[in-house]
């Protein structure tokens, strides 16, 4: 019996659930037949499983709906707003007396006259308290939503198979290291890998059973949104788009209250009242759109409304007033972070404090939460246009990038997303200072915070401070501050599982995860670091990032990155010009078509810098761009970057270096860019038109096999059809030449030893990347 | 009742634990320290691809610090909450039979055994004091707020 009504309880939870959304748009289209349809349908099986389950109150309940219903199906009556909230207001306490009898404690005493009264009678006064606030999409625009084949799991079973999946991933790791260290037989590794391809589709699997389709959070707003809107006598219509995008069960919880408190906030203090909002201009109507999209491995939820906006200069004057914000520093805010003052705490732009929001206590928990989960909040704001939050939620919290470091002999974790930049102590744009005991670090003209690991874990380190690392972390994307560890091992992406409550109680540590050498590794919790470690954040925040913004603007375009090329020459490259840097295998550098060339990933760049390569099994590269193209420079180290402040002694006669330089107190040559690119794009780079090379079109082996070489060359190939002008013609010996062409053909010939008669082997590649050359510097000339 | 008991000699004491809560006995060599935690956790240890908290049964007990110098302790595995502890323990001797439910213990224990005490049960061995677990992870209470 127990079991008949867990399920009862369950379908009933099921049915409110999609019912929410349905009951909302029947209001707005009352004969949508299909809606009203499915509503019947759901006082109906309650009704029948009442009798079954003598649960009288409900009954009678769901009867006197079911009646009412069935009348305005058979068209007796007509569905008016009175009937709606009463049948609204049916479902509701259908709802309470349910989660009654889910908390075991049966259906509670009470009179349900009021609510069969309001059903059964058109009362012709028709209570004025609620109208038809809330329209969705006057067309039928969200189709009922179809039940999906499905099967009814208890999450907690479906935790339990994603922790042992991540336990059997930890095992492999374990396995995959014994049979490293023992005697390797094929067919084990064999077997073992499939073994290992198989638990990763597992784990994707499981990973995904635990997604939820964020539509389960989207369903309910529709309802809150038109109860709201209704309470506050305002007219909004929402509109949800994108309520197929999959997020890990687990996240679809942690966000609910922050996405709620946004919406709620967006109409009781972004929309205004009709009569406000045709003054300005606007429809009556509000309009509100949520929508969600995946990005990465982050989702996107945008809440936006086109009510009267944020005023950023209230909010400083409020955060003048309580005391949050130095007048002297208001000034100095970009509008950016302005809005941003919505997430400090005690901060509220309402004028009056209402029963739906607007106590202060509100966007600040908001911030916190989302950031919680490893998530950001953004605001942004046009006053009398209307605001949108985005939220950014990671998809899942099981697995994370992670930076492994170091202290003495012990290993640490840093979650990846944390990491703001990694620079060097010694470096020549770092300098650490001790103001009273604290501190420091001055990261090109950045001052912030910085605390040392070993002092902070009070771990002995015999690494002095200078020749530490300090890597700079801007915990759940605020503020941030510098740890100074000794050694930066390694990324990976690890299986984080929360660690012993006594071990949690530090507040230093997120968790704890298995390395692939098998030992346990501690993965720290950046916002905790900071707080043992004494960084105040919040006052830190805004001054930091005003100063950045002072000195970005000078240092901008003469940012350099030193470092030593394969030669050992110490050199310099504008840093706006690398677009990261890339470590490669020797055997991706080749010689290729006259170039040499890199191969990073699927694309093949030129490669300058290359001259001294030697046999190192590994070589950097630069990855260049000038913004339409790209090339990679090789090179030994990064040296640091810098900033260039002494003057550039240009090089006498233009190549790969500019000029020469003093950075850092030491000569360096500076590299020429446009050299570079110049020189190394080929000529298609250099030609405002490409040459043009006639083919005869009938020649299968000049369109299949030479034509590519000749594209290459840099020519556009025509056909003998194509009106224009040739540049170059290229025939097979004894073909006609056209006398106007006589002097820029090439004709080559089938055998390799022919008359001496200026014509080409046709495979003597050399001899014909030569012609073709000779061909286009001359026609350009 | 008859309840299976674990014999361990801890801190040069020969107590008892309930062993359908011990998942099993084992030989602990790596010793990962957590900085800043309660003096109580020795560590973290891997066994068989999970995360131990390793607990120094000791300083639980307020009455110094074990020596893990050495390298391999034994330890007993608990599973509480959903994490796994380790006990490091100095021996692990028998399973035997309680043959009373566990009664009060009117003699005077020193403070740290008070606290981790469920009470005296006989065996066949003699009396033993039966050692509540998870007050044993919780560690010393006082520890832990000085830390």
């Amino acid at each position: 019996m127990d079991d008949l009504i867990a399920d009862f309880v369950a379908e009933c939870r099921e049915m409110l659930e999609s019912l929410g959304g349905e009951i909302v748009a029947w209001e707005a289209s009352p004969d949508d037949r299909t809606r009203l349809d499915s509503i019947f349908r759901f006082v109906h099986t309650v009704k029948g499983n009442c009798g079954f389950f003598e649960f009288p109150r409900l009954e009678a309940l769901s009867h006197a709906a079911e009646d009412a219903l069935a009348d305005v199906r058979a068209g007796r009556r007509q569905p008016d707003a009175a009937l709606v909230s009463a049948v609204l207001a049916v479902i509701d306490r259908i709802g309470e007396m349910v989660a009654s009898i889910d908390e075991g404690k049966g259906i509670p005493e009470g009179d349900d006259s009021d609510l069969i009264h309001a059903l059964a009678h058109n009362i012709p006064e028709q209570t004025p308290a609620v109208t038809p606030a809330v329209e969705i999409g006057k067309a039928p625009a969200t189709q009922p939503s179809a039940t999906p084949r499905t099967i009814r799991l208890s999450v907690e079973l479906l935790d339990r198979m994603m922790s042992g999946v991540s336990d059997m991933v930890l095992a492999r790791n374990e396995l995959a290291r014994r049979l490293r260290e023992t005697a390797n037989d094929v067919t084990v590794d064999g077997a073992f890998e499939r073994l290992s391809g198989i638990i990763a589709e597992m784990r994707d699997a499981i990973t995904r059973t635990r997604m939820q389709r964020i539509e389960n959070l989207f369903v309910a707003l529709p309802r809150m949104v038109r109860d709201l809107s209704a309470e506050l006598g305002k007219q909004v219509m929402i509109d949800i788009d994108g309520g197929d995008v999959e997020l890990d069960r687990e996240m679809i919880e942690m966000i609910r209250d922050p996405l709620t408190h946004i919406i709620r906030n967006a109409v009781d203090h972004g929309i205004e009242k009709p009569a406000d909002r045709l003054k300005a201009g606007k429809r009556e109507i509000g309009f509100l759109t949520v929508s969600a999209r995946q990005s990465g491995n982050q989702i996107l939820i945008d809440i936006i409304d086109d009510g009267k906006g944020i005023d950023g200069k209230k909010l400083v004057e409020k955060a003048i007033a309580s005391g949050a914000l130095e007048p002297a520093e208001a000034g100095k805010l970009s509008t950016r972070e302005r809005l941003a003052l919505i997430f400090e705490a005690g901060l509220s732009t309402a004028q009056e404090v209402t029963a739906i929001s607007g106590r202060g206590v509100g966007m600040d928990v908001v911030r916190s939460n989302i950031e919680r989960i490893g998530g950001t909040v953004e605001v942004d704001s046009h006053l009398g246009h209307g605001t949108r939050m985005t939220l950014r939620v990671p998809l899942t919290l099981t697995i994370i990038p992670a930076l492994t470091v170091s202290i003495g002999s012990q290993h640490f974790a840093i979650p990846r997303s944390a990491i703001d930049e990694i620079v060097r102590a010694n470096g020549q744009s770092v300098t650490l200072e001790s103001v009273g005991g604290a501190g420091v670090a001055t990261i090109r003209g950045r001052r912030v915070p910085e605390i040392s690991l070993a002092d902070v874990l009070g771990v002995p380190s015999d690494v002095p401070d200078e020749e530490r690392t300090l890597v700079v972390l801007r915990p759940a994307g605020g503020d941030v501050y510098a740890l100074a560890v000794d050694r930066i091992h390694d990324h990976e992406e690890l299986v984080v599982k929360p660690a012993a409550p006594a071990v949690m109680a530090t507040g230093l540590y997120a968790g704890t995860t298995l390395a692939d050498d098998g030992s346990p590794i501690l993965l720290f919790d950046p916002v905790g670091l900071a707080e043992v470690g004494g960084v105040r954040l919040e006052a830190q925040e805004r001054s930091a990032r005003i100063a950045e913004a002072d000195t970005s603007a000078r240092i901008r375009d003469d940012n350099v990155l030193l470092f030593r090329g394969l030669g050992g020459e110490r050199r310099a490259i504008r840093l706006g010009l690398v677009d990261r840097i890339e470590e490669v295998a020797r055997d991706q550098i080749r010689d290729t078509a006259g170039h040499t060339r890199v191969q990073l990933g699927d694309v093949i760049l030129p490669l300058a810098g290359a001259t001294a390569i030697g046999d190192a099994a590994k070589v950097r590269v630069f990855r260049l761009n000038d913004g339409n193209s790209e090339m990679g420079y090789a090179f030994a180290e990064v040296i640091d970057l810098m900033t260039i402040d002494h003057e550039v002694i240009a090089a006498e006669r233009p190549g790969e270096v500019a000029g020469v330089s003093l950075i850092g107190g030491e000569p360096a040559e500076l590299l020429d860019a446009f050299w570079l690119f110049a020189n190394h794009l080929g000529p298609r780079a250099l030609v405002d038109r490409p040459s043009r090379c006639r083919l005869p079109d009938d020649d299968p082996w000049m369109q299949n096999i030479l034509r590519p070489i000749v594209e290459a060359a840099g020519y556009e190939v025509v056909g003998a059809a194509d009106e224009c002008e040739p540049d170059l013609v290229i025939t097979t010996e004894g073909d006609p030449v056209e006398p106007a062409h006589e002097d820029r053909t090439i004709r080559l010939r089938a055998e390799r030893d022919g008359a001496d008669d200026n014509s080409i082997y046709r495979y003597d590649r050399a001899g014909l990347l030569l012609a073709l050359k000779a061909a286009s510097a001359g026609g350009r000339a | 009742m008859s309840q299976l008991l674990l014999i361990v000699t801890v801190a040069g004491s020969r107590v008892a634990l309930p062993a359908e809560a011990v998942e099993s006995v084992v030989e602990l060599d790596t010793l990962i320290a957590v900085p800043r935690a309660a003096p109580h956790i020795a560590g973290l240890s891997a066994l068989r691809s999970r995360v131990l908290t390793v607990i120094d049964t000791v300083t639980a007990l307020g009455l110094g610090e074990s020596d893990c110098s050495d390298g391999i302790r034994e330890a007993a595995v608990v599973e509480i909450e959903g994490h796994h502890y380790a006990l490091i323990v100095d021996a692990v001797e028998d399973v035997v039979d309680a043959q009373s439910d566990p009664t009060p213990v009117r003699a005077a224990m020193g403070e740290g055994w008070e606290r981790v005490s469920l009470g005296m049960v006989e065996t066949e061995q003699g009396p033993l004091l039966l050692v509540d677990i998870a007050a044993l992870v919780d560690g010393n209470g006082t520890e832990l707020k000085a830390a």
